[in-house]
């Protein structure tokens, strides 16, 4: 019978070749989807063969199938209650024995297996001969060796596949025989088929193996379908403890032993091995990478690279693809209604910023591309391990993992990360606790986005000591959040699970092109996806408020008459004119928007060619006003050149105004005054604080609001260093130090916020993640302060003296044990 | 004896596990388990944690997590 459409998951061990399997199998239809409450991913593909829809899940790889971690705990709902037609194990042949420990309880499930040999190739180099025909007669399955990197075996695992599918599972399935264990598990059987209600949902024997086991999982399958099932957990409890009294050991560890035992017995019969292991080659590389000293060397030499590669090399990709979104916003510039003299059209100016946000975090693209595909690399190749090997003593200390490198890495350990691919990677910590304080304190560190305001104020208030200024804020940040790690861990995470570090050291593998790009296209994918959608959805709440509720009547009339006067002015200057006739009314507006985009044309032309072509092209559009923007010797033309320019100025230092008077009257820069008689103690006026919160946004805000506040509108091309400085004659580098300490440890922005969100899995951590910085922000910017003022320290004093007790805090915070609960 | 007391280079040979719940399971999992052969490969350049090898498969734990295996030295 054909069926339409077969469902296959692929199960095996980390390291076995899974994957290299998968895209083997299902080529590029694939799709990444998260399983439901967990932040393990869920890979699905598809092929076709013989005219059936073969579906393929990818399950992450894991040692075993018990409930201790998201990963098995998905692994094993997925085969009881998707009922995949067909379960591949995929094995590695090279390393067999241990892979067979999952195989058994796979088999124990009654899954419809199809065992998987993979990694062929590199079994025979070791000398390792296996007989497949006899390792199926044992273990009652179909065996296909392959070696799937060069695509090897392929066509014989679809047809074993298929086969499956059709017959369904073999009739003798490998069964352990846990010797003094049987009596009671026969007993636990009868006890749950005598009183089990309705059709059985799960292999009775294997539930009871589980229920001996302790497995909390299975006991709450029990509770749920059976009807007396206290009275029977009862019963299991009292097997369990006469077992353990009666033989000295635990059930579980009985268990397991007799699993290893029965793949001992097995590969004993099946497998051959020629000569003598040697000392593999990656043990050989590891003498050099994990060296006590040449290993930090090379960590710290791989950890520059990844950040050269992607956050400076990807920085200068941008500058390529930045004209692309330039053209997305010039387009949109074009196809809204355009701007009056001084009225812009409410839906001019919110296309822009709408189109202005998303562009902001589109620049992103290549920084990410390139960040992905090197992490897909480190993966792919081994080294992640390697570098949570070097570091976990570290990182433990504060309460922090091995592998919560890679997210520090990414968010910016020193500085230039992100918090958005930081906190994405905290996926795989395998350590409850330590991933939640990773992903709590990811985002305080050095974002690249982060970086303009401290150039900004290192320019204006430590501009003598730039250096060292710039060293202190790109390494305080490590130092504020290892303690703050550590605080977080005995408080809010103390009773959150933890998990042993015990890791696999897997072989080095080369990665392949084709897997690092996939993985790379994917994960940019999500990051549009899932990102893009909810920053275009705050953009529209901020632009409201600092839109609305916008100017009153009698302002408006205040600047409509200002509007006239500056007209009228330009009238008076070119009264007999020969083109004065050409300037009335609307003209006037179209000369305006002429003159603006002419300067614009001449400044973005490059060369005289490309001048000499602009001003054809502009003359031809309307030779009036090219006569007048570009007047040559003829004097009328001259003088009302000269009038334009003083109207030009005065509507572009009229829209200023008006801008920052709506952000003063609007509902943020009210909430920013409502704030200062608070931050006034950590030195932040209003117009700071107006910054710092549309910051939330996408951080780069920061400097963009601040343009906007210290605009002085009088000649526009003053930069934005000294306009703060002389707008805001009060302040000093304390104030400044204040400031950026606080963006420092400012809450996560939009983007990380989501991702806070997705992968802590629940809302009120991600309140929590943007409370507790802000808090302690404003702790720390007031002790700089007002601290810093009643001591009447200057702004690099405090800088020294707050770097010292950061440092003592973060060695003091190295002592506190943490609690382990595994004993 | 226990594993964590073991310096680069030293063999053994595993007697039992002392942990139970989660720590043992894992422990289990990754193929540490009476009877097996390990070798103490090298500690990472901060001392913590251990990289063992048993029959050419490689593991890191940390030596508060290697106090639960015990040993006797080959």
């Amino acid at each position: 019978m054909k069926r339409e459409r077969t469902l296959v998951a692929l199960a095996g061990q980390p390291n076995c070749g899974k994957s290299t399997v998968f895209n083997a199998l299902t080529g590029a239809s694939q799709h990444v989807a998260n399983y439901p409450g967990v932040t393990v991913e869920k890979m699905t593909g598809s092929y076709r063969s013989d005219g059936t829809r073969v579906e393929v899940v990818d399950l992450p790889g894991t040692y075993s199938l018990t409930s201790f971690s998201p990963e098995e705990r998905v692994s094993r709902d997925f085969l009881i209650h998707d009922n995949p037609s067909v379960v591949v194990n995929v094995a590695d042949a090279s390393n067999l024995k241990r892979h067979l420990y999952l195989t058994f309880q796979l088999l124990e499930m009654q899954a419809p297996a199809v065992l998987n040999l993979n990694m062929m190739d590199v079994a025979e180099r070791r000398g390792i001969e296996i007989n497949s025909e006899e390792l199926g007669r044992l273990l009652g399955v179909e065996v296909v060796p392959t070696s799937m990197k060069t695509g090897q075996g392929k066509d014989d695992l679809k047809e074993a596949i298929a086969k499956v599918a059709d017959q369904g599972p073999g009739e003798r399935l490998a069964q352990i025989d846990y010797g003094p264990m049987e009596p009671p598990l026969r007993k636990i059987q009868d006890r749950l088929s005598e009183t089990w209600k309705g059709p059985h949902a799960y292999p009775l024997r294997w539930l009871a193996v589980k229920l001996m086991e302790g497995d909390p999982d299975a006991q709450e399958r029990v509770r749920q379908s059976y009807s007396d099932p206290e009275v029977c957990l009862d019963l299991v409890e009292e097997i369990r403890s006469a077992f353990e009294s009666e033989h000295g050991e635990t059930p579980e560890r009985h268990i397991a032993y007799h699993r290893y035992q029965a793949a001992d017995t097995i590969s004993r019969s099946s497998i051959k091995t020629r000569k003598g292991e040697g000392i593999p080659l990656s043990d050989k590389v590891d003498r050099f990478v994990c060296n006590r000293f040449l290993g930090p060397a090379i960590l710290v030499g791989v950890i520059y690279l990844l950040y050269y590669l992607s956050i400076v090399q990807g920085y200068n990709v941008t500058n390529y693809t930045w004209p692309f979104l330039a053209k997305i916003r010039g387009l949109t510039e074009a196809i809204t209604p355009s701007p009056g003299f001084i009225e812009i059209p409410l839906i001019r100016s919110f296309a822009l910023w709408f189109v202005d946000s998303i562009n902001a975090l589109l620049n992103y693209i290549p920084i990410f591309f390139i960040l992905f595909g090197l992490i897909a690399i480190l993966e792919d190749s081994g080294y992640m391990p390697r570098m949570a090997f070097m570091l976990d003593r570290l990182f433990n200390r504060f309460g922090l993992h091995g592998q919560s490198t890679l997210p520090m890495v990414l968010g910016g350990i020193y500085v230039g990360g992100c918090a958005v691919p930081g906190v994405m990677a905290c996926k795989g910590i395998p350590d409850e606790r330590s991933r939640m304080a990773t992903i709590l304190i990811i985002p305080m560190l050095n974002c690249l986005a982060k970086v303009p305001l401290y150039v900004l104020m290192i320019n204006i208030y430590f501009a003598a000591q730039k250096g060292l200024a710039m060293f202190f804020i790109s390494t305080i940040s490590l130092l504020m959040v290892l303690p703050v790690a550590k605080l977080l861990t005995l408080t809010v995470l103390k009773r959150r699970p933890t998990a042993p570090f015990i890791m696999e050291m897997p072989p080095y593998h080369l990665p392949t092109i084709r897997g690092v790009l996939g993985r790379a296209v994917e994960r940019v994918w999500l990051f549009v996806r899932k990102i893009i959608t909810i920053v275009a959805a705050v953009a529209v709440v901020i632009f409201v408020l600092l839109q609305f509720p916008g100017l009153n009547d009698d302002r408006m009339a205040y600047y409509e008459s200002e509007k006239d006067k500056a007209i009228s002015a330009f009238y008076q200057k070119t009264e007999g004119a020969p083109f004065a006739q050409e300037l009335q009314g609307e003209n006037l507006l179209a000369l305006v928007l002429y003159w603006d985009a002419y300067k614009t044309a001449k400044m973005t032309a490059g060369g005289k060619e490309a001048v000499d072509k602009a001003n054809a092209e502009f003359e031809k559009k309307n030779a009036t006003f090219f006569n007048i923007v570009n007047p040559g010797k003829d004097r009328t033309a001259r003088n009302a050149n000269k009038a334009l320019k003083k109207l030009v100025k005065e509507r572009s230092g009229l829209l200023r105004e008006m801008r920052k008077e709506r952000i003063d009257a609007s509902f943020l820069g009210r909430l920013g005054k409502t704030l200062e008689p608070v931050t006034q103690w950590a030195g932040f006026n209003w117009r700071v604080n107006v910054a710092l919160l549309s910051a939330f946004a996408a951080k780069e805000s920061s400097v963009a609001t601040l343009g906007a506040l210290y605009d002085q509108g009088e000649t526009g091309d003053q930069s934005l260093e000294k306009r703060m400085a002389e707008g805001e004659t009060g302040f000093t580098p304390l104030h400044a130090l204040a400031l950026m300490l606080f963006m420092v440890l400012y809450p996560p922005c939009i983007a990380t916020t989501i991702m806070v969100k997705i992968q802590s899995g629940s809302i009120k951590w991600m309140l929590f993640s943007v409370i507790y910085p802000m808090v302690l922000g404003l702790v720390v910017a007031v002790l700089i302060f007002t601290g810093g003022s009643a001591l009447g320290l200057t702004g690099l004093q405090a800088m020294f003296a707050f770097y010292g007790l950061a440092l003592a805090t973060t060695i003091a915070a190295g002592f506190i044990k943490n609690r382990e609960d595994f004993s | 004896m226990t594993l964590d007391e073991l310096g680069p280079g030293s063999t053994c040979r595993i007697k039992k596990l002392s942990a139970r719940n989660k720590l043992g399971q894992r422990l289990m999992d990754m193929g540490v388990y009476p009877g097996m052969r390990l070798m103490v490969v090298r500690n990472a350049p901060l001392e913590d944690p251990m990289e063992v090898s048993m029959e050419g498969f490689f593991v890191s734990l940390r030596h508060e997590e290697a106090r639960f295996v015990e040993v006797e030295l080959q």
